[in-house]
């Protein structure tokens, strides 16, 4: 569903065009969330697999007494799975679907800086000639070392728990 | 308490108050003539009154005043209890509530409502000869008739503080000189030495003699506000009674003699507990589950002997980490810390525990008032007794039982129970009986609600079942199965929508509240005898026992109330039931569900496989597990929204290496192993 919600997904500029991202590295590709989401960066946990779980948030681990799924969002973007080296972290973020808050941690091959994006050099999403579903992208933003993502969350995490898409339901391994 | 603003502290009381003055009234709609809860209802309004008044609540005031005055009346036997009274006080008492809270707009219109319908009922009662309303007005009569003329013998002993709970045994003896000619002797024997003489106690005790024609309930009306605590015995005079010889009349108003006395305090005490007390008292003394909960002051000194400690070993584990690294006792202090936190992490949740643990009671005395007014809007008559108040509960159980058994309180009552006459023509007593109980069982509370009424209709649960579709025409079902049908979401059998019950949002969301609480919910029902529902709830929301298993790498919690047994499965056994997925247990089939399938493990099985038999009620399943680790006690984190649809797993807890164990939902896999059960017995 593009653009259903488009108040909840729009990126918030400020008043100068600008946003704070922290960036990182998914395979060769470089993704972007807001600075002011980004709780903390974590050294790779010991992950717990939840059987029955969409793959994409297949597990989950403590974070500080709370049980916090991991979203592998190589996944939504048909990356394939990697292993992880030396760089990988977690960056645990907070936010927010239907009222409810909630910590995610969110797997990453590399964490770059805490970077500050320009709107004038943001795109919407073409329509066509993109691997991805379009409605997971939110901008696409040109830098001088390529093409900074800003992926859409909320219409990921949707398209897990109400979407009829949700790859393995509980159901589906009982066969 | 540590409540700063008065106002507050007053609201809470005033709320403890009107929680018991209704237990007293309902208490009193079953025993008109019980002069001892017409006293505890007059005692409350009283208290009220007198604290309204001087927390600024004057209107409360007022208006307490007025059904004080009422009330007042029939104490003295000018007027009789009646039910219309008790109703009219009962609504009273819903418009103090609303006074004190001070909310909700027209509350002096309602209140002269309120105040009108008082007026009638008293002045309908009085009206009415006392033969017709027997209660009240008759005990006093002989008792006037029999004191008329001659006068009482009365002894008695307030209890030891007395005095420092504002009592003046002085003013007690002025009032009983008022009722007539009065002959008082103090009572010495009691007063201790002057070295043991504690001056602030009241130790002496009274005989009085009164002549004249005085009623016996001028005499308690005397003592009312201290009867509960005190020792008074009242006998007739004999006319031919002897002056007590010798014994030097003592003009009561000496106040070396009070000095001198002495009273038995430990009779006092147990004197307290008056047997006329009525039972409702116990209850409504009982913490509320409101917001803010009463704590015995020896558990928080014990929890904060805990905490000290806690912080004495911080400041060891501080030391020690700040200090000489290289020291190699270093190891063993750190690990005699690590036991000393073990210990008091353990003592500190336990104890923690039982500060969150509130009788039920709380819970079962508001559904009185319910069933009260249930018997009134419906016209039955409407018994509710209760048993196992004692048994406790966390105090957030409690509160999210309550809306779930009112909705089962309303269904016995509206659907369950018949009206007077058809219970009368099906041969049972004209009022129908409804029965709450709790019991503890091992780590699990079970609450039953049973009624005598005339048990679910398996017909129209049957018609209606069909006409949604759940079950086809012709299609055979147990009895049980039938009658989970109820549970079913819309479902709903009253044929005629009442405003009390069926409006089709019933079971199914009762149901789902009960297994939000980790509960199991059972409904069983004779046609003509009645229902009962049981419901099974954890202790505590927060802990549970669990027995730690590995299923393939994943390590996961099964709750240990749920597990019945621990079996090996033999290799034969394994290889045989291939096909189909049972096992014999003492000749009866249980299924079996092998949890590597179910959360696709993909590794090799252990070769000795195991099986935890878990059970809900009566269904029973068994999990095919690779290893038990052992028993496990659980601290339960929810499972992230995002997780929600993951319906097998009830939470998650963390375990002693900082490792994540996924806590099985025990229903979800009891309902899995019986859908299975039913796939395989349709294939084979």
């Amino acid at each position: 569903m593009p653009q259903a919600n488009p108040a909840q997904s729009a990126t918030q500029w400020d008043a100068e065009g600008h946003l704070e991202v922290l960036t990182f590295n998914l395979g060769e590709e470089t993704f972007a969330l807001e600075a002011t989401l980004v709780r903390e960066i974590l050294d790779l946990l010991p992950e717990t697999r939840v059987p029955g779980a969409a793959p994409l948030l297949g597990s989950v681990v403590n974070f500080r007494g709370k049980i916090i799924p991991i979203a592998d969002l190589r996944l939504a973007f048909a990356m394939p799975a990697a292993e992880a080296t030396l760089d990988s972290r977690i960056v645990v973020i907070e936010t927010e679907t239907e009222g409810e808050t909630f910590q995610i941690g969110i797997r990453t091959d590399k964490v770059h800086e805490v970077a500050t994006l320009s709107r004038d050099a943001s795109e919407e999403p073409p329509a066509v000639g993109m691997r991805w579903r379009r409605d997971f992208v939110r901008e696409l933003v040109r830098r001088d070392d390529g093409v900074v993502v800003l992926p859409d969350l909320a219409a990921i995490f949707r398209s897990l728990t109400g979407g009829a898409d949700a790859a393995a339901g509980p159901s589906s391994t009982l066969h | 308490m540590s409540l700063q603003d008065p106002v507050a502290a007053f609201r809470i009381e005033a709320g403890e108050l009107l929680d018991q003055i209704e237990q007293g009234l309902l208490d009193l709609g079953h025993r008109l003539d019980d002069r001892d809860l017409v006293d505890e209802v007059f005692r409350g309004l009283h208290t009220l009154k007198g604290s309204g008044a001087m927390f600024g609540f004057d209107a409360l005031a007022e208006f307490t005043h007025h059904c004080e005055t009422a009330f007042d009346r029939v104490r003295k036997g000018l007027a009789p209890a009646t039910q219309e009274l008790v109703a009219v006080i009962l609504s009273a008492r819903d418009h103090m509530r609303a006074l004190i809270e001070g909310n909700g707009s027209g509350l002096e219109a309602t209140g002269a409502a309120i105040l009108a319908e008082l007026q009638a009922a008293i002045d309908g009662a009085s009206d009415s000869p006392p033969a017709v309303e027997p209660a009240g007005a008759v005990p006093v009569v002989p008792v006037a008739a029999a004191g008329s003329g001659s006068g009482w013998r009365l002894s008695f002993r307030l209890p030891a503080d007395a005095m420092a709970n504002g009592t003046n045994p002085l003013m007690l003896l002025d009032e009983l000189r008022e009722l007539g000619e009065c002959r008082i002797v103090a009572r010495t024997d009691k007063v201790p030495p002057l070295a043991d003489l504690v001056p602030t106690e009241c130790h002496i005790g009274w005989d009085v003699e009164l002549r004249g024609d005085i009623s016996r309930a001028d005499i308690d009306d005397v003592f009312i506000f201290v009867m509960d605590d005190m020792e008074l015995s009242v006998t007739p005079l004999e006319v031919a009674a002897d002056d007590v010889p010798g014994a030097a009349p003592v003009a009561g108003a000496d106040g070396s003699a009070a000095v001198q006395g002495v009273a038995p305090p430990v009779l006092a005490a147990i004197d307290s507990a008056a047997p006329g007390k009525s039972p409702a008292a116990t209850p409504s003394a009982a913490p509320k589950s409101g917001e803010s909960v009463r704590v015995p002051a020896e558990r928080l000194d014990e929890l904060m002997d805990r905490v000290g400690e806690l912080v004495i070993v911080q400041s060891r584990l501080s030391q020690l980490a700040s200090g000489q690294a290289s020291a190699s006792g270093n190891e063993l202090a750190l690990r005699s810390i690590s036991e000393e936190i073990e210990r008091l992490a353990g003592e500190l949740r336990d104890t923690m525990m039982v500060l969150r643990m509130v009788p039920v009671a709380s819970l079962f005395s508001r559904f009185r008032r319910l069933v009260h007014d249930l018997a009134r809007e419906t016209g039955k008559t409407i018994a509710l007794s209760t048993e196992g108040e004692t048994t406790e509960v966390d105090k957030t159980m409690i509160e999210r039982l309550a809306d779930p058994m009112v909705h089962l309180i309303r269904n016995a009552c509206d659907h369950g129970l018949e009206t007077p006459q058809d219970r009368l023509a099906a041969g049972k007593p004209a009022a129908g009986q409804v029965h709450l109980s709790a019991h503890q069982a091992g780590g699990e509370v079970l609450i039953t609600i049973r009624d005598d009424g005339r048990g679910i209709d398996r017909e129209r649960v049957r018609a209606k079942a069909e006409v949604q579709g759940l079950i086809q025409p012709d299609q055979a079902i147990s009895d049980h199965d039938l009658l989970q049908m109820i549970f079913h979401p819309g479902f709903s059998t009253a044929a005629q929508v009442t405003n009390l019950s069926g409006r089709g949002v019933g079971m199914d969301v009762v149901k789902r509240t009960i297994e939000s609480l980790r509960g199991t919910i059972d409904v069983t029902s004779k046609p003509g005898e009645g229902s009962t529902v049981v419901l099974r709830i954890p202790l505590t929301l927060a802990i549970i026992d669990g027995l730690l298993v590995r299923v393939g790498e994943g390590r996961y919690v099964i709750p240990l109330g749920a597990v019945e047994e621990c079996l090996e499965l033999s290799l034969e056994e394994h290889l045989r039931s291939r096909g189909r997925s049972f096992i014999t247990l003492r000749d009866r089939l249980v299924p079996f569900l092998r949890l590597r399938e179910i959360f696709d493990t993909g590794t090799r099985p252990d070769p000795h496989q195991k099986i935890v038999v878990i059970a809900t009620g009566a269904e029973r399943v068994g999990l095919v597990v690779d290893q038990i680790i052992g028993s496990h006690q659980t601290v339960i984190k929810s499972m992230s929204p995002l997780h929600r649809d993951v319906a097998t797993f009830a939470g998650a807890t963390i375990l002693g290496d900082g490792g994540v164990a996924l806590i099985l939902d025990v229903v979800q896999l009891v309902t899995l192993g019986q859908h299975q059960e039913e796939r395989l017995r349709a294939a084979g």
